[in-house]
């Protein structure tokens, strides 16, 4: 009992004196906090892969009712805002060249004409598609377009409705905003960085300063010596973790669909496996410089691969082999699970476990390392 | 400048590259990550939907509505499976096993001959971008088998009403995959990466050490110390840039449709900028912990997000693309493109030439008096 009382007093003046070494310096409390909450504020606005007045120059050499009207309807969505209105085809390269629209709408003469006469009546779009992905968005809005075009100019004219109509909905985010799927994944992997990097710099920073050897003189165990590592990275973590909540619920208005116990559940034991993987990192460096650059190597693939920037479906068989080992990948699936869907404990158990084996795995190696190197 | 500048410089210089080059991890940032990312970025990254499962929930049964799902099973993008009922559907989508769910009610056939049917599609909405993606493959998919269903029963619906079809023409990116445009970004990324990051830290290291100290005493210049140090990591980041080239060339097929030369010297720009960045950094915060903090939030995550990488500028609020346009990053990635993609495009070569030759100027300029007055 006596020693249970030990054990605890000892981590938790191992853990206050760590809270104070991160937390002393006024330029690192700032930076602990103050970059999460401008990049989750910033990149909200700035990850969208959703169109919003988006630049486009008209070539309309009809001039007809129905050229205007259709242009009435490109115009009409709020997705597309005409910045140039070009006068013959020899302009066209220059805008799309400078970048300055996204695509160029191409009314032919004899348009009207054509569509009267009840032909195919082609209309040309002129993509620039140095971003891929853009490019096919906005293609895709514009066959939405054409076809409502089609549709009630087919009603307009005597003829009959388009035949077939597709009903369309989408759950757990109605409107399909890129910014509900962003913010959720940022909730784990805005933290991650810092857990990593806070927990990485912890030993590598005694060891370069001497410090380490002191703590070794300690009566402490390096078990506890790395609990009182671990504690206060986990806590400026989940720390980092609510004010991106914050920011998703109150800021960007996105609902929260799942309970709370169970999103903390599983961020707690995320940041426990990032803590085990920095724990790991600390052990292997020499010096903070090589701390950092090794967190700094290892974040990147993480992050990558972690489903945020590109699904992961979307990925080669083997690198989706190696997505398994990525912690990134559970969170994010969890929190988005959790958040967007509503979905309880039960079903993010899948996404748990794996978390709680990379924990099992690097904890007990860090502290392998740990005991390994004292020596 | 006499002859002591340069002995003085090259043996500087000497004594950096050995430091860089005794550190492992050092070479780590600037040799293997590059490689990494190359290889994450080619093979890894695609925003290109490719067989996307889809529950189909058929309540008709009829031959009309069987010929409507062979179109999505010619399609590419599209993996469907036919489950029995929408119950079954839903759990599919509710395990996240579909990214979408298309019935086709048991009127269908017989609406569809009236000229009247409809189809509910329910996309799985978390993935925004790919939801969007997949709409748009089935409502294609459908309308190719409904034109050509029309076309076998060999009554058009009236034909003398015309109707309008997109022409689409994809200029500077024909494949239109995402890989060409993923790969010149990801010059940038390692340009940043090497040219702030490893520079801040490594400089930050020596403030914090008291070593720059140590050689203010001695009769080197400052000037010459900063050059020095930019010299063998402007070496490591064009090492990084040429793997990159040579890796968008011969694994990735990326087009490289402007002057290799130009794409060289815009870099070389660049790479001004990124280490000026760096030096700066670090003789603003001298500590490491904060330097590297500094460049992550200052030059790499910005360079990431938002200079037009990943997400275009032009669809973000006018605020931010203010931030996104003031970035140097936005501007070597705005031209890198463009070679890349488009060819020598002189307005938007020389224009962005221009301003990162004035940021490389007023940064490295920044650098060198941030280093003087700590002499004093």
């Amino acid at each position: 009992m006596n020693a249970m009382l030990a054990f605890i007093r000892r981590v938790a003046n191992l853990c206050s004196k760590e809270l104070r070494v991160i937390l002393k310096d006024p330029a690192s409390r700032v930076l602990l906090f103050v970059p999460a909450l401008l990049q989750s504020l910033m990149f909200g606005y700035a990850a969208t892969l959703d169109l919003r007045e988006a630049p486009y120059a008209l070539l309309d050499q009809d001039h007809g009712p129905a050229a205007v009207q259709l242009v009435a309807n490109v115009e009409g969505s709020g997705v597309f805002r005409r910045v140039a209105t070009l006068d013959n085809e020899r302009d066209i390269a220059s805008v799309v060249d400078a970048g300055k629209v996204l695509f160029v709408l191409h009314i032919a003469p004899r348009f009207e004409q054509r569509l009267s006469a009840g032909e195919d009546t082609p209309v040309q779009v002129i993509l620039d598609a140095r971003n891929s992905t853009t490019a096919g968005t906005a293609s895709g809005y514009l066959g939405a377009i054409v076809s409502r075009f089609n549709t009630d100019w087919r009603t307009g004219h005597g003829g009959a409705d388009a035949p077939l109509t597709m009903d369309v909905r989408a759950w757990y985010n109605p409107n399909l905003e890129t910014r509900w799927f962003m913010m959720s994944s940022m909730i784990a992997v805005l933290s991650m960085l810092q857990t990593l990097m806070l927990t990485a710099l912890s030993v590598a920073r005694e060891r370069e300063q001497g410090t380490f050897d002191q703590l070794l003189v300690t009566p402490c165990t390096p078990t506890e010596i790395m609990i009182g590592k671990s504690v206060p990275s986990i806590f400026v973590g989940l720390v980092q973790s609510t004010l991106v909540l914050l920011i998703a619920t109150l800021w960007f208005h996105i609902p929260m669909a799942g309970s709370l116990v169970t999103l903390y559940t599983g961020l707690l034991v995320f940041t426990v496996a990032c803590v085990g993987i920095g724990l790991a990192i600390s052990s292997l460096a020499v010096n903070m410089q090589q701390a950092m650059l090794y967190t700094f190597v290892l974040m990147m693939p993480l992050v990558l691969l972690s489903g945020m920037t590109t699904p992961i479906a979307n990925m080669p068989t083997a690198m989706q082999w190696l997505t398994t080992i990525n912690p990134a990948r559970y969170a994010i699936h969890l929190v988005q699970r959790v958040y967007l869907e509503g979905v309880g404990l039960g079903t993010v158990i899948a996404d748990i476990v794996p978390l709680l084996i990379i924990a099992a795995v690097t904890l007990p190696f860090s502290a392998w390392l740990f005991r390994h190197r004292l020596v | 400048m006499n002859g002591g500048f340069w002995r003085r410089l090259l043996a500087l210089t000497r004594k950096e590259v050995k430091q860089l080059l005794r550190d492992r991890s050092n070479l780590m940032m600037g040799i293997a990550l590059p490689l990494v990312l190359i290889l994450i970025f080619g093979y890894g990254l695609s925003f290109d939907v490719k067989n996307a499962p889809v529950a189909v929930v058929m309540e008709d049964h009829s031959p009309t509505a069987n010929d409507m799902i062979a179109g999505l099973r010619l399609s590419p993008y599209l993996a469907p499976t036919v489950v029995d009922s929408m119950h079954d559907a839903e759990n599919l989508m509710l395990a996240r096993k579909v990214d979408a769910i298309l019935r086709l009610p048991s009127d269908f056939s017989r609406r569809l001959g009236l000229g009247d049917a409809h189809v509910q599609l329910i996309l799985h909405g978390a993935d925004a971008n790919t939801s969007r993606t997949i709409q748009g493959y089935v409502q294609s998919a459908l309308a190719q088998s409904t034109v050509v269903q029309a076309d076998r029963s060999g009554d058009t619906p009236s034909p003398a009403v015309g109707s309008v079809h997109l022409e689409q023409r994809l200029w500077f990116n024909e494949a239109n995959t995402s890989t060409w445009f993923l790969v010149p970004g990801l010059i940038v990324l390692i340009t940043t990466l090497v040219g702030a990051f490893l520079t801040a830290l490594v400089m930050a290291r020596e403030w914090e050490r008291g070593t720059l100290e140590a050689l203010f005493v001695t009769p080197v210049r400052p000037l010459e110390i900063l050059l020095a140090k930019i010299i063998p990591y402007f070496g490591v980041g064009m090492i990084g840039l040429l793997m990159c080239l040579v890796a968008a060339r011969f694994l990735f097929d990326v087009p490289i449709y402007g002057s290799l030369w130009l794409i060289l010297l815009v870099s070389v720009f660049y790479l001004f900028v990124a280490l000026g960045i760096g030096l700066l950094i670090s003789a603003v915060t001298k500590n490491q912990f904060t330097a590297s903090q500094l460049a992550l939030v200052t030059s790499f995550m910005p360079a990431l997000m938002l200079s037009g990488f990943i997400y275009d500028l032009r669809n973000m609020p006018l605020a931010v693309q203010v931030v996104g346009r003031v970035l140097p990053a936005t501007h070597y990635m705005e031209v890198l493109k463009s070679l890349f993609l488009a060819g020598n495009l002189w307005p938007v070569i020389l224009k962005n030439c221009v301003i990162l030759i004035g940021y490389a100027v007023v940064v490295l300029a920044a650098a060198r008096m941030k280093t003087r007055k700590l002499l004093e």
